[in-house]
């Protein structure tokens, strides 16, 4: 049986299944051109920022450099969804800077990418990934990893 | 100075895991600290707790919790929440009531009962909060923060696990004089190295524990502590309580991503940098001032970076300091000569206020084993979660 896609939060990346063109999602201020991710659809938070403008949603640079990075050895407290049966698997977590966006953004690194295998400046891309698997669903996430080559 | 109020009275409960109620930890602090001043608590004229959100209600009214505690006697009641930075805003909304006239004698209480392990966001369904959404998406705990904070230091400044593990050891040397620090033992650098990794490259003994604890103050104006015979008290000097300016470039608690600077050029300096000045400014004296400090040892690699924000030395210079002895106990300015959050732990509407209570200690001359000869001025900094800024200026 088919299990349904749901992202994790809706409207933070593009629908797309894994594959060419997945995207984080932000907003643009029409007036003053400050991105926002996480998107703010209710008001610029920029102080001088003019107003009057539109947020309008704006995909991410695709790939940025890394910020920092770190990993989770122990299991994280809830909703962070685990098996509390399942030994734990530590994950990566890395920090990216996006050069258009002059902004970082933080995510999980795809399975096998641990900290060693990081380095502050590397670039990075990102890519479509799954946070967890229920029995029907399997809920969708932002994953980034190494640009190949650049390892 | 127009602006000082006066620090009359100072008191903790210990620090460590207790299981009983906050109400208690703060009440015993409360107590400790109007003994200390020589009053009774008919004589409080307002009282101000930093709330404790993981006490439910009693938690998020504490100052009228505290006062409920003490027993009802018709004070001024304010209750504030600032996460990390609670004890500092409170401290702050005592001082304001001093200042503006009205009320002569204030009781400043925090105190926490922690869970054990990593700090959780509150419960249910609640994707439009940020400190809940970074624990779904991200599993990103507090933790995973230092270790991002300290990995950068180590690529851009050269930093080693070996200097992070010596803030540790200094600080604990610190707290094994402190009668009401959880962790009272010398630790070596090889114990920390010998600890489990948490957040690479952070491991367990770099990062400070969640613990039971409480702490309190007795503030007043001068006149008032003149005419109780002070003639010379501890003064508050400065308060700050700052926000971020936007683009607040670098990752922080508990947002997944920094504002961008597309728009905005973004100021000179960073955030944490930012509490200082605000504070230096208002108190009308600089980091040259400093007999000491007491900083937010959250990880042993943040201290390193606080050195730097308070102006004790240039960026990227915090290790090269440590290494020096410069902000261990004997050196030119030591920092968490109470031993830090390394030696206490976190109970998060206090240790703003534990803060002020060890610069008190020490500016009065009364730190013990621990006391900074001569101590005439110290700040107090640290940081809450959603972009609160603190740090205090006391002097003698």
């Amino acid at each position: 049986m088919e299990r349904t896609r749901t992202p994790v939060v809706s409207g933070w990346f593009t629908g797309a299944e894994a594959g060419d063109g997945f995207r984080l999602l932000g907003t643009r201020c029409s007036a003053c051109a400050s991105v926002f991710f996480p998107r703010e659809d209710a008001y610029c938070r920029n102080p001088h920022c003019p107003g009057g403008g539109e947020l309008a949603e704006v995909p991410l640079s695709p790939r940025g450099r890394v910020w920092s990075y770190t990993d989770g050895r122990y299991r994280p407290p809830a909703p962070y969804v685990s098996d509390p049966d399942a030994p734990w698997e530590p994950y990566t977590l890395v920090a990216v800077e996006l050069e258009a966006e002059r902004m970082v953004v933080l995510g999980q690194a795809a399975p096998g990418v641990t900290p060693a295998g990081l380095a502050v400046g590397m670039e990075v891309e990102v890519v479509a990934g799954v946070l967890d698997e229920g029995a029907g669903t399997v809920t969708t996430t932002w994953w980034f990893r190494p640009v190949e080559g650049t390892r | 100075m127009s602006g000082d109020v006066a620090v009359l009275g100072v008191g903790m409960h210990p620090w460590g895991k207790w299981g009983r109620s906050f109400v208690e930890y703060g009440r015993a602090a409360a107590r400790a600290a109007l003994a200390d001043a020589g009053l009774e608590w008919t004589d409080v004229q307002s009282v101000v707790g930093a709330d404790t959100v993981r006490g439910g209600y009693p938690g998020y009214v504490a100052g009228a919790t505290f006062a409920r505690a003490l027993g009802w006697q018709g004070a001024r009641v304010t209750s504030v929440y600032a996460a990390c930075a609670s004890g500092a805003q409170a401290i702050g909304a005592a001082r304001a009531q001093i200042l503006a006239g009205l009320a002569d004698v204030v009781l400043v209480v925090g105190a926490d009962a922690a869970p054990k392990g990593f700090f959780a966001p509150a419960g249910g369904e609640r994707p439009d909060d940020p400190d809940w959404l970074r624990f779904r998406i991200l599993g990103a705990t507090n933790p995973a923060y230092f270790g991002l904070y300290a990995r950068r230091r180590m690529a851009l400044h050269g930093d080693t696990a070996e200097d992070f593990a010596l803030v540790k050891v200094k600080n604990s040397a610190a707290g094994a004089h402190n009668p009401y620090a959880r962790y009272r033992k010398a630790v070596s650098a090889g114990e920390v190295a010998a600890s489990a990794v948490v957040a690479d490259p952070l491991r367990l003994l770099d990062i400070c524990a969640t613990s039971d604890g409480g702490a309190a103050l007795v503030l007043c104006g001068m006149d008032f502590a003149r005419a109780r015979g002070v003639a010379d008290p501890v003064r508050i000097r400065a308060v700050s309580t700052v926000t971020p300016t936007y683009p607040r470039t670098v990752l922080d608690l508990p947002d997944i991503a920094t504002d961008s600077a597309v728009a905005v050029e973004p100021a000179a300096g960073s955030f944490r940098a930012s509490i200082a000045r605000a504070a230096y400014e208002e108190a009308g004296l600089g980091p040259e001032d400093l007999s000491l400090a007491e900083v937010y040892d959250l990880s042993t690699a943040l201290e390193l970076e606080w050195y730097e924000d308070i102006g004790l030395c240039g960026e990227g210079e915090g290790a090269k300091l440590l290494r020096e002895g410069a902000t261990a106990l004997g050196g030119r300015v030591p920092v968490n000569a109470s031993g830090g959050l390394a030696s206490f732990g976190e109970a998060v509407p206090a240790q703003a206020i534990a803060q002020v209570c060890e610069l008190t200690w020490q500016l009065r001359g009364t730190a013990g084993a621990r006391q900074v000869p001569g101590a005439r001025a110290g700040i107090t900094a640290n940081q809450g979660l959603f972009g609160h800024g603190s740090a205090v200026v006391a002097v003698r």
